[in-house]
């Protein structure tokens, strides 16, 4: 192909996915007037809602993040077959349709699932709870930031790690003072995608957790349940959804930014 | 003293290897895939001799039953290009293996030393080369190491730099005499050594001063090798 | 069977989840009787059909679970006035065994959880209205009570059914269309009648129907004795 027409092919095919993936994003800003926006923000299901998900999400988000690090150190340090077993096996909900992982984590954790009796004999109760929906966010988002922090980690020169060694530190210590900084924007970029995936999740909740205001209704489950009554309160929830989201992206870009050229 | 009788097969590699450095420098030199970096890694002790001893000053690093962690062995090491942490300072760096309150000053005490006291506040990535080998020297000295492993030390220098530094670390060795264990796959690295030892596909094929190799080289490479002495 | 998709004529019916077994059945009769036509079905809320309706989405026969859903359908003018072809009642079910030892709608709090419709789909709606004439009866609480108890208000009455169903609800109120169907894993405790809300199911061709005869066809079938029959196998009256 001539030069010419392979810029003009890249530059069309940039604005055409451009376009299509903003269209949707806008069109729930353009279309809604201001009276339905501010119904929105005074819609009973909103504020639970808000609350409801930031709590869920930045649990589930900590119980990723941590053991999620440790797991993705020993992935990134021990090259083998084992290893790669095991991040295959990571990163298989990434794969699993939503929808899936619920009636899995029913069959799972449910009363009647393979766990329940042995959950019930210690009074545990899973489904329709609270810690049903950071469980259901926990395992669809886990494998964005195992992936993330796995790469990461692979990157790092062994030199790094074997001079600390030999300078008294203990390998958690090396861990902990040179792997996690040194991976720092990519961790963070990894927890960032992780919890955009767990604010989002909808198929596993509703199906694990159910629906109920102030205990199991997300922000996603709150927009879709006040769609069956009334489309301008559902848009309304949506855009205050995609606008926290966007900036919490934004947040997270710079902050990137900034470790990584500091 | 350092003492290492190991062997280790790795792939194509069979390591076999019987060297002692007392207070002197030594240049194990060798073609690539000699076995020199494999070498090092024993010695540091994160990779396992399948059999064989490695002792620093009479105690015992590895001899099959006992297998000291890299941190408990007392082995200061510079690798090629020298791995300074690149998100901290250089005074970071410096003090990373020292503990205590007062680990800052003392970490200024070394840079001093070794003629660095004025990079301490800066970035990694501000140093030259030459810098860098300075403030790893120091990062590595201030655990008062009992011997010191180099690895490619000026593999990573421009031409008029590594002339310089040659010249200086040479000095700088032989103040601390320390048992030092310099591996390189250069010929000119050679004129830093007391003794050179030459390895070739996992065993030393001949050790002795350069005059001694020069007079009687047993391969091609332990000729060319010898011969850099002179320039 | 992609030649199928092709070849056949396809007929969209969107209709409440809680015809889903029963419409099943009278479209593979339709597809017998009209072997060039295909029927596939939309189950969802009548809510969600409505409202999938209003933005704009192509079908030929639309039917609901209740008449408030339906009658914005006709404002809008994308239907004509609407057959009445079902009732269905609701019906109180636990899993078999009965966990929570429920004899009868008043003991309904002794459930540990229960599930019930969301009060914006009809099930929802309706459960409320049977929970306020109750609360007439067993005291003003019952209805308080009963919500404290609620685990989870789901979106179409087939989700209410399949938390019984998987034994993670005590207790839930479907209609007596989806006990039945459930009958081999789930048993139903008798609701008074006289509280007992009743359902009303309309029915109508859409005006948008590229079909409109084959869809007038439809309507005709679910209306007949043999429609009627099947609907009340499957629990309707």
């Amino acid at each position: 192909m001539k030069v010419r027409a392979w810029d003009a092919a890249q530059l069309g095919a940039v604005a055409v996915a451009a376009s299509f993936l903003v269209l949707p994003v806008a069109a729930l800003g353009l279309t809604l007037r201001w009276e339905d926006l501010l119904a929105g923000i005074r819609h009973p299901l909103l504020w639970p809602a808000l609350r409801l998900s930031l709590r869920t999400s930045s649990t589930s988000l900590v119980l990723v993040v941590v053991p999620g690090s440790i797991v993705a150190w020993w992935v990134a340090r021990h090259p083998g077959r084992l290893s790669r077993a095991v991040e295959t096996i990571l990163q298989l909900p990434a794969v699993v349709p939503p929808a899936a992982a619920g009636v899995g984590l029913l069959l799972a954790f449910g009363r009647r699932g393979l766990l329940g009796p042995w959950l019930e004999r210690r009074g545990i109760e899973l489904p329709f709870t609270t810690a049903a929906v950071v469980l259901a966010e926990t395992f669809v988002s886990a494998p964005f930031f195992l992936q993330a922090a796995t790469a990461a980690f692979r990157r790092i020169d062994e030199n790094l790690l074997i001079v600390a060694r030999t300078l008294g530190a203990s390998p958690f210590r090396t861990f902990l003072e040179l792997a996690i900084p040194l991976s720092a924007p990519s961790l963070v970029a990894g927890a960032a995608m992780s919890w955009a995936r767990s604010l989002g999740e909808f198929g596993a909740t509703v199906l694990f957790a159910g629906n109920l205001t102030g205990r199991t209704q997300t922000l996603p489950l709150a927009v879709y349940t006040a769609m069956e009554s009334d489309l301008r309160a559902a848009q309304a929830l949506a855009l205050i959804m995609v606008t926290f989201a966007f900036a919490l992206l934004l947040v997270l870009r710079r902050m990137i930014r900034e470790a990584e050229h500091a | 003293m350092l003492e290492a009788r190991i062997r280790r097969r790795i792939g194509v590699l069979d390591l076999d290897v019987d060297l002692r450095v007392s207070s002197e420098t030594v240049v194990v030199g060798g073609p690539n895939g000699s076995g020199k970096s494999t070498l090092l890694r024993l010695l540091l002790g994160v990779l396992r001799p399948d059999a064989g001893t490695i002792s620093l000053d009479g105690r015992i690093l590895f001899d099959g039953a006992i297998d000291l962690p890299p941190e408990d062995r007392r082995l200061g090491y510079l690798p090629q290009d020298y791995a300074l942490f690149p998100h901290l300072d250089v005074q970071a760096n410096v003090a990373f293996g020292l503990r205590g309150k007062d680990r800052r000053e003392r970490a200024s005490r070394w840079l001093e030393r070794l003629g660095a006291a004025h990079l301490s506040a800066r970035r990694i990535s501000a140093l030259s080369g030459g810098e860098r080998q300075r403030v790893a020297l120091a990062r590595a000295l201030v655990r008062e190491p009992r011997a010191l492993l180099l690895d490619e030390p000026f593999a990573s220098l421009d031409p008029e730099a590594r002339r310089d530094l040659r010249g200086s670390l040479r000095e700088w060795l032989r103040t601390w005499r320390l048992p030092v264990l310099i591996v390189s796959h250069d010929v000119d690295d050679a004129g830093v050594a007391d003794r050179i030892a030459v390895l070739e596909q996992g065993r030393i094929v001949q050790e002795g001063t350069a005059e001694q190799l020069r007079a009687s080289p047993a391969s091609p490479f332990v000729a060319g090798f010898a011969r850099s002495q002179t320039r | 069977m992609p030649w199928a998709l092709v070849a056949a004529v396809q007929l969209t019916v969107f209709a409440a989840s809680s015809l889903r077994d029963a419409f099943q059945e009278l479209g593979r009769q339709f597809g017998q009787e009209n072997p060039a036509v295909e029927v596939a079905f939309n189950f969802a809320g009548s809510q969600e059909l409505r409202t999938q309706l209003q933005q704009g989405a192509r079908g030929d026969v639309a039917a609901f679970a209740d008449q408030p859903q339906f009658q914005a359908l006709v404002r809008d003018g994308l239907v004509g006035a609407p057959a009445i072809f079902a009732r269905n009642r609701l019906a109180l079910i636990v899993p078999r065994g009965n966990p929570a030892k429920i004899r009868e709608l008043g003991d309904l709090p002794l459930a540990h959880r229960i599930v019930v419709g969301d009060p914006s789909v009809p099930i929802g709606s309706y459960t409320l209205r049977l929970l306020d004439a109750a609360s007439a009866r067993y005291g003003a609480g019952f209805r308080k009570k009963v919500e404290d108890r609620v685990a989870s208000r789901e979106l179409n009455v087939r989700q209410v059914l399949a938390k019984v169903r998987l034994g993670e609800a005590d207790a839930a109120i479907v209609y007596c269309s989806d006990a039945l169907e459930a009958k081999a894993s789930v048993e139903t405790i008798p609701i008074p009648a006289e509280l007992n809300p009743e359902a009303t199911y309309p029915i109508a061709v859409l005006r948008t129907s590229p079909e409109p005869r084959l869809a007038e066809a439809f309507v005709h079938l679910v209306l007949s004795d043999q429609g009627r029959a099947v609907l009340a196998r499957h629990g309707f009256q």
